[in-house]
């Protein structure tokens, strides 16, 4: 078991390793030089050369990989080229948005998808059952930032109430920045909720079919008690598997919505970091999801072997 | 009695409520500044937050564009224009409490133009040769060749005085002399400016300015319509003016900007060495389609790269008349009777994208097949402008008073014309104004019977206001929102 | 009977949205190319069935052209995703528990933890938005998916008995592969394929959205999306046409993904994510 968990501590190092060589490298011939896009069109090109020495630019690329790797190794992510305020403090800043916003999302999504899941799957085969799952597959055929517009359509611009986009700040009270997350959380949601909903139905079918079930129901239990004693419990760990991978995708996958509700989230700020040529901030954000992933990952691989020994050699 | 005494306690509140809504304004604004420091970015959001509310320059531009006395009271110009003396105002401070003195211009200057300087218009200042405080109020700046346009150049935001003991966190606190503190900056969201009571010149009516960064303009327009901002300067969706004002809670200002919108043709590339194709392009543009289409209506044509409301405008749009079948003619005589293809890149704003469309429409009915790329701003730079890989381009050329750049053959869209560089330095030397006129005009009929680019429109600079707001410049002869004047009335 | 009601009604819009594609080649209403301003923004009416667009093009006209947009980016996506990751799946089969195994692995799960739209945006921004850009963004992400699948079932067919009657016939494990696992894995990569179809529909959406897919004068759904969003107010209709054929379209393709399983294996009822 040890000598499992160092071989996987070994590759989580070497995928980490790659990743970020993978990131700067691919970051690293982006065309476009950030320090012409903020001196503008009539810079010259003394002045050019002079922001770039000060943004540290004009050493090699592989002297500033390693810094950019040491600095990370200690929890410095360098400094921002166009805001110039260090990343770590505007990666926390952005995170008080994306992070509840991925929250509220996520308790939306599985708050909707669990009655909706066990209900189709209690009356499997039923009017009920078709209708609800037409509805979960609309839901995951609706492009989130489309329905994202329909929603500012009716009820930012129609009827007003809840404003169009951006986020006034914690500072301005609990329910004012909710009802400001509201509609970005619907949107995100929605098509969370279709695909969590049917994972449910048919991780319940699924159990509903195994031969515990049949035996509990021969013990006299009823359909109802049958689902809520034996079928949830075992059909939860496709549902958990899924919304762990729908919490990471929250995170990261809100660009879109973020962009259509203006909120100054961690997804914005890469869209942005990305157009200004902010290439460090880039680095960084894409460094510390992909981080993320890969050791929630590793977690998780760890934690089935631990439960189940025999999982060991499967993935 | 207690009945009483609540309605008037709440009567009270909503009239606190009120007082100090009006005393307030909230500006809605496309886009952030990435840092304040206006004396190291080109980003025009800087300017248009702090140039003239935070900093102040030795001169100043009125809402017309005229050059205005700024923290110099006066000056006086030697004989040969060569040299510029400068009475600074007495008793101006700066918002941290130290006094703005000779010295303080000597750095600003001397910080400008110095070899690792990052002013985004260093050429501001080339001709500055040396600048020295004569005593605390006095600034003698000498200059190596005259320039007609140096006070001008004086009043640009690039140009503000800045003190050598904040410039340390300019970027994050900015200090200067304005009439508005800066206050706080959530990042993402808004700036807030506080009054300074401190001020030297007339002190400004509003107490605090906000400024809400709103770059989508679906959400522009909720926010306005809402009522959760006051202004919206240079409202970004054309599309939506006609509800504005059709609702008597709001007024639509349009004015007058520097951005005259052109179809950039580069002029080393083939076909464009040839000026009769460049000449078929320019009668291959509906202009009128354009600004209809584009723009919803909003916009100048122009003729020639000048600001239509600059005195020394020259109307030269029926050079370049509607006229496609003119234009296939053209390209027949060039040698290109079935026409031929060339690139079309555009950057982000919607006057390029839609208008790249509509011009692609049109340049397809006489022959010329274009290839659209959507670029960003930091690709345009790098592709089209640094690396002139471009047939054709459109943008709006923000900087006032900027024919100059006809005379710069390494400018991206490579015009080189001796005749016209040497005007330019004449006209660069002259102070005599009626001969300055006269100059600006040749220059302007030279570019455009040379077709250099297409010339579309100036851009106009839509901005709603709520109604009861007084002082808002409408026209923006400079990147900046001047609220010094701005007022409530009641 | 409920298994041929997705099959059906699934093929049905599948269908339809590719025969509009199809028809789009030879004849439209009406000439995308050519704007005529002065007939903007108009509602719905029998010469224009959806209205007109913001420059006076026809909706139905446009976005014809774009389901063959919408459509050729994500078949090349998937097929690029599938024709990568179907090979790299069995060679990681055959050779399992080889470092080779290892390294496709962790590979895929490497892939898999960057953020898909994210890197999408970033090679668009290296190499310039195009329709190619976005095929390979999107392909990129379809490699592991395939790759994975196609290992896990390739596995348990390894252990079959036919398997071992090849192998004693002398053939080597790269014959194998080809010659007798892909075929018995087709059906779960139709499934699979169709599924990808549909999700790489979306993406294409979402790219052309933020102005990263096909370029303009040719149209794209996502985008046509994009142009109307700040007219929204003044024109929904121009937001509601581009929109629904998005969602019919992957519903469509989900459908038949759904039917598809039903009728190749009734026992591969895994849960659809």
């Amino acid at each position: 078991m040890a000598r499992y968990i160092l071989t996987r501590l070994l590759s989580l190092l070497i995928s980490l390793t790659v990743a970020s060589a993978v990131i700067f490298a691919l970051i690293e011939i982006i065309p476009g030089d950030p320090a012409a896009f903020m001196l503008g069109i009539n810079a010259q090109d003394d002045t050019i050369a002079a922001l770039r020495a000060e943004l540290g630019l004009d050493t090699s690329p592989l002297e500033r990989y390693f810094g950019w790797v040491s600095g990370m190794v200690t929890g410095d992510f360098g400094t921002s080229y166009t805001y110039r305020t260090p990343i770590s403090e505007m990666i926390a800043e952005r995170l008080w948005i994306s992070l509840p916003l991925a929250l509220i999302a996520l308790a939306l999504s599985t708050l909707i998808a669990f009655p909706v899941g066990i209900l189709a799957a209690s009356k499997r085969g039923s009017l009920t059952d078709t209708i609800v799952m037409g509805f979960t597959q609309l839901g995951v055929a609706i492009p989130n930032f489309w329905f994202a517009m329909l929603m500012v359509l009716v009820f930012a611009i129609n009827l007003r109430w809840f404003s169009a986009g951006g986020f006034p700040g914690w500072d301005e009270g609990l329910f004012t920045g909710l009802k400001a997350l509201t509609l970005p959380a619907i949107s995100l949601a929605l098509p969370q909720a279709s695909i969590l909903a049917r994972v449910m139905r048919s991780a319940l079918v699924d159990t509903l079919d195994e031969d515990f079930m049949r035996t509990a129901r021969a013990k006299g239990l009823n359909r109802r008690q049958a689902i809520q004693r034996h079928a949830l419990r075992n059909a939860m760990i496709p549902v958990l598997t899924i919304i762990g991978l729908q919490f990471s995708f929250l995170l990261a996958g809100a660009i879109i919505i973020e962009n259509v509700f203006f909120l100054p989230g961690l997804g914005r700020l890469v869209f942005q970091a990305i157009s200004q040529r902010d290439l460090i901030v880039v680095e960084s954000v894409v460094m510390l999801l992909v981080f993320a992933v890969i050791v929630v990952n590793f977690a998780v691989d760890i934690a089935y072997v631990l439960v189940d020994p025999r999982l060991r050699r499967q993935g | 009695m207690k009945f009483k005494a609540l309605t008037s306690a709440a009567a009270l509140v909503v009239l606190a409520g009120t007082a100090q809504a009006d005393t307030g304004l909230i500006v809605g604004l496309q886009l952030e500044p990435p840092h304040l420091d206006p004396t190291s970015a080109a980003a025009g959001a800087i300017d248009q937050v702090l140039y003239s509310n935070v900093f102040e320059g030795l001169t100043r531009f009125g809402p017309d564009g005229s050059v205005n006395p700024g923290l110099a009271a006066s000056w006086d110009i030697s004989e040969d224009g060569l040299r510029y003396t400068f009475n600074l105002r007495e008793g101006v401070a700066f918002h941290d409490g130290t006094a703005m003195d000779a010295e303080d211009v000597v750095f600003s200057l001397d910080r400008a133009r110095a070899e690792d300087s990052t002013n985004a218009q260093k050429a501001l200042f080339a001709e500055i040769e040396g600048v020295e405080a004569v005593d605390p109020t006095t600034v003698r700046v000498t200059l190596s060749t005259a320039n007609g346009s140096f006070l001008f150049n004086m009043a640009w935001g690039d140009a503000v005085i800045v003190a050598s003991e904040s410039i340390e966190n300019i970027k994050t606190n900015p200090v200067g002399t304005g009439a508005f503190k800066f206050s706080n900056w959530v990042q993402g969201d808004q700036i807030e400016l506080v009054r300074n009571e401190d001020y030297w010149g007339t002190p400004a009516n509003l107490e605090t300015a906000t400024f809400k960064f709103i770059s989508d303009p679906t959400a522009a327009f909720a926010a306005m319509m809402a009522e959760d901002v006051d202004v919206f300067y240079s409202y970004p969706a054309p599309e939506n003016l006609p509800q504005f004002e059709a609702d008597a809670r709001f007024e639509v200002l349009v004015g007058s900007s520097e951005g005259e919108t052109i179809l950039a043709i580069n002029n080393l590339m083939e076909p464009f060495t040839d000026v009769r194709v460049r000449k078929a392009v320019a009668h291959a543009i509906d202009r009128q389609a354009i600004i209809d289409g584009a723009m919803f209506g909003l916009g100048t044509p122009i003729g020639t790269h000048f600001a239509p409301h600059n005195p020394d405008y020259v109307d030269l749009t029926s050079n370049s008349q509607y006229d496609p079948e003119l234009a296939k003619s053209l390209l027949t005589e060039a040698g290109y009777p079935d026409g031929f293809t060339t690139t079309l890149k555009l950057p982000p704003p919607s006057y390029a994208r839609r208008g790249g469309e509509i011009i692609a429409s049109q340049l397809r009915a006489v022959g010329i097949q274009t290839e659209i790329s959507n670029l960003e701003w930091a690709q345009w730079l790098e592709q089209v402008f640094r690396g002139k890989d471009f047939g054709l381009t459109i943008v709006s050329h923000t900087e006032p008073f900027d024919i100059g750049i006809y005379a710069r053959p390494e400018y991206y869209f490579q015009y080189d014309n001796a005749d016209f560089q040497s005007l330019i330095k004449d006209l660069t030397a002259e102070t005599d104004p009626a001969k300055r006129s006269e100059l600006i005009a040749m220059a302007q009929t030279i570019i455009s019977n040379d077709y250099v680019n297409g010339y579309l429109f100036q851009l106009a600079v839509p901005t709603v206001v709520k109604a009861g707001i007084q002082g808002i410049w409408s026209d923006a002869p400079t990147q900046a929102i001047d609220l010094t004047a701005v007022s409530w009335s009641n | 009977m409920k298994t041929n009601r997705n099959l059906v009604v699934g093929a049905a819009l599948t269908g339809f949205f590719t025969i509009a594609a199809l028809i789009s080649f030879l004849w439209v209403p009406y000439d995308i190319e050519a704007l005529n301003i002065a007939d903007r923004m108009k509602t719905p009416s029998f010469s224009h069935l959806l209205g007109t667009d913001h420059f006076g093009r026809d909706i139905l006209s446009m976005v014809m052209i774009g389901a063959r947009t919408s459509i050729a980016v994500a078949l090349v996506a998937v097929g690029i995703g599938m024709g990568l990751g179907v090979p790299l799946g069995l060679a990681a089969a055959a050779r399992k528990g080889s470092l080779l195994d290892e390294l496709i692995g962790r590979g895929n799960d490497l892939v898999f933890a960057f953020p898909s739209l994210l890197i999408a945006i970033l090679i668009t921004a290296t190499f310039g938005p195009s329709a190619l850009n976005a095929i390979i963004a999107i392909g990129i992400f379809n490699v592991p998916v395939f790759a994975r699948l196609t290992r896990g079932s390739a596995l348990s067919i390894w252990k079959r008995d036919f398997i071992l009657a090849a192998r004693v016939s002398g053939k080597n494990s790269a014959q194998i592969s080809v010659e007798h696992i892909l075929p018995n894995l087709s059906s779960l990569l139709i499934v699979q394929g169709t599924i990808q179809f549909s999700l790489a529909i979306l993406a294409e959406a979402a790219l052309s959205y933020v102005g990263l897919g096909a370029q303009p004068p040719t149209p794209s759904w996502g985008r046509m999306l994009a142009d109307s969003q700040t007219m929204i107010s003044l024109a929904p209709h121009l937001a509601l046409a581009p929109g629904l054929a998005i969602v019919f379209t992957v519903l469509g393709l989900n459908l038949l993904g759904d039917g598809f399983r039903d009728v190749f294996d009734p026992r591969l009822r895994r849960g659809r994510t």
